[in-house]
């Protein structure tokens, strides 16, 4: 394994290793709630409470678990979060609670919280696996943030509840089915590569011995 | 078997704490798994109690509010249980709330039979549905309609509260029983629905609930209301206030 400085833990997950953009991880949340940008927003809150929640108290613990448990017990601490979120958000925001419905249930399965416990916090201390959290947690933040986006101003017309066309904009309804956050997620990913490759077709201008040009 | 092979754990390696190859005994399985599910059910009974008041006094609240906006002009209500299968202001001593099926009769400024609000939860798409919906016994229309709990597919099932012209056809008097109606193939009967493409079997649900509590309730309701409140009013203009 790399030896990473604390700064890089923090920065990685928000751009360069992206959960959802580059990792594809936690997609089921990025497609279903991202209808909306007040929707994404609270899904991100949501899920970065319990990410960061998680990782602590599990790089806490992290000598007393022993390997052939650890998964059973990285689920069992995640579902704890999960329905303390739930149970909180029900009692103090019932409103966005309502909004997101089954979906905050659904975080406990979120790929990307396991992964982040068994690659990251398992194996460093909690102030490292903190910053881990809270930058894939932000990471996590932008792709639901830049995918709702997409999808409420063309769906809907709006963006964050606030109309941008004026009364003649005809919704482009599929963007906030289901089909919509595939195709957007999709072009996101397909800018993405474009612009990845174009970077890497450049040459870079001082040592240019090993560039791999691929067109 | 083959003692050739060597596994060697590189990502092991470079960590100090986890020891190599020590068998770990199962009672420090069991142990672990059982420690770690106790705390956590320490930790969600303990935030459970501080939050369920909240949330119950807020679904109280939101019941409240709701029978008046199912049933538009209502200016008090009373709460009516079903013990022994006879409709009853009290319930008998001893007994838990909770257990009983009830229905809310309204009364208008006039103190005259108004209508009565009936909940009902039903599984939809997801997961239970729960709708209070108001009819009037006068005249045998649908009052109105709130949706007070679902789990419906954000975006798409959900229309079946967000969608408010759908939701404005419940408070158009429709006659009863409904009949849910694919949009743009109504035939003009007096108590047809329009569901929303995309949502149907949300929106299909919700018409069949307000159609099962009716059936369920109209004996009861059958038996007589009384035409005007039997209960003394106290502070008649509080509760008037709920009304939006």
């Amino acid at each position: 394994m790399k030896k990473t400085t604390p700064s890089q833990d923090f920065v990685r997950g928000i751009w360069k290793e992206n959960a959802v953009l580059i990792q594809m991880l936690g997609l089921c949340p990025a497609l279903a709630v991202t209808n909306t940008v007040k929707n994404a927003l609270a899904m991100s809150a949501a899920t970065f409470f319990v990410l960061c929640c998680s990782s602590v108290l599990i790089s806490t613990f992290k000598r007393l678990i022993p390997k052939e448990v650890r998964i059973s017990s990285y689920i069992l601490v995640i579902a704890t979060f999960v329905t303390l979120a739930d149970m909180i958000l029900q009692a103090y925001a019932p409103v966005q609670h309502k909004e997101l419905g089954a979906f905050i249930a659904l975080i406990v399965v979120n790929c990307m919280i396991l992964g982040r416990q068994e690659a990251f916090s398992s194996k460093n201390n909690v102030f490292r696996s903190l910053l881990d959290a809270i930058g894939v947690g932000i990471g996590f933040t932008i792709a639901l943030v830049m995918m709702g986006g997409f999808r409420e101003i063309l769906g809907v017309g709006t963006f964050f509840d606030i109309s941008l066309f004026g009364p003649n904009f005809e919704p482009w309804v599929s963007r906030v089915l289901p089909a919509g956050g595939f195709l957007t997620l999709g072009f996101i990913l397909l800018a993405m590569g474009y612009f990845e490759q174009r970077k890497k077709a450049k040459p870079p201008k001082v040592e240019a011995e090993t560039v791999e040009v691929s067109s | 078997m083959s003692d050739e092979i060597q596994v060697t754990d590189q990502t092991a390696s470079d960590e100090q704490e986890i020891p190599l190859e020590k068998p770990v005994s199962t009672f420090r399985l069991i142990a672990t798994l059982g420690v770690a599910g106790m705390m956590a059910g320490l930790l969600l009974v303990l935030v459970n109690q501080h939050t369920k008041p909240m949330i119950d006094a807020y679904k109280a609240e939101q019941l409240q509010k709701a029978v008046y906006e199912v049933l538009p002009g209502t200016d008090r209500y009373d709460t009516y249980y079903l013990v022994d299968d006879i409709l009853s202001l009290s319930l008998p001593e001893g007994v838990k709330e909770s257990d009983y099926k009830r229905v809310y009769v309204s009364y208008n400024p006039d103190n005259q039979l108004h209508g009565v609000a009936m909940s009902r939860g039903e599984s939809g798409f997801q997961d239970v549905i729960m709708v209070i919906f108001g009819w009037s016994p006068n005249t045998g229309k649908l009052m109105g309609m709130k949706v007070l709990d679902s789990k419906e597919t954000p975006g798409l099932g959900d229309k079946i509260f967000k969608d408010l012209p759908w939701v404005g056809q419940f408070f158009a008097s429709p006659d009863t029983p409904l009949i849910p109606t694919k949009p743009g193939a109504g035939k003009g009967r007096p108590g047809e629905i329009d569901t929303i493409t995309g949502a149907t079997i949300s929106t299909k649900k919700v018409i069949e609930i307000i159609n099962n509590g009716l059936e369920e309730w109209k004996p009861y309701l059958e038996q007589g209301l009384p035409q005007s409140s039997p209960v003394e009013v106290d502070e008649a203009p509080a509760e008037a206030e709920v009304q939006s």
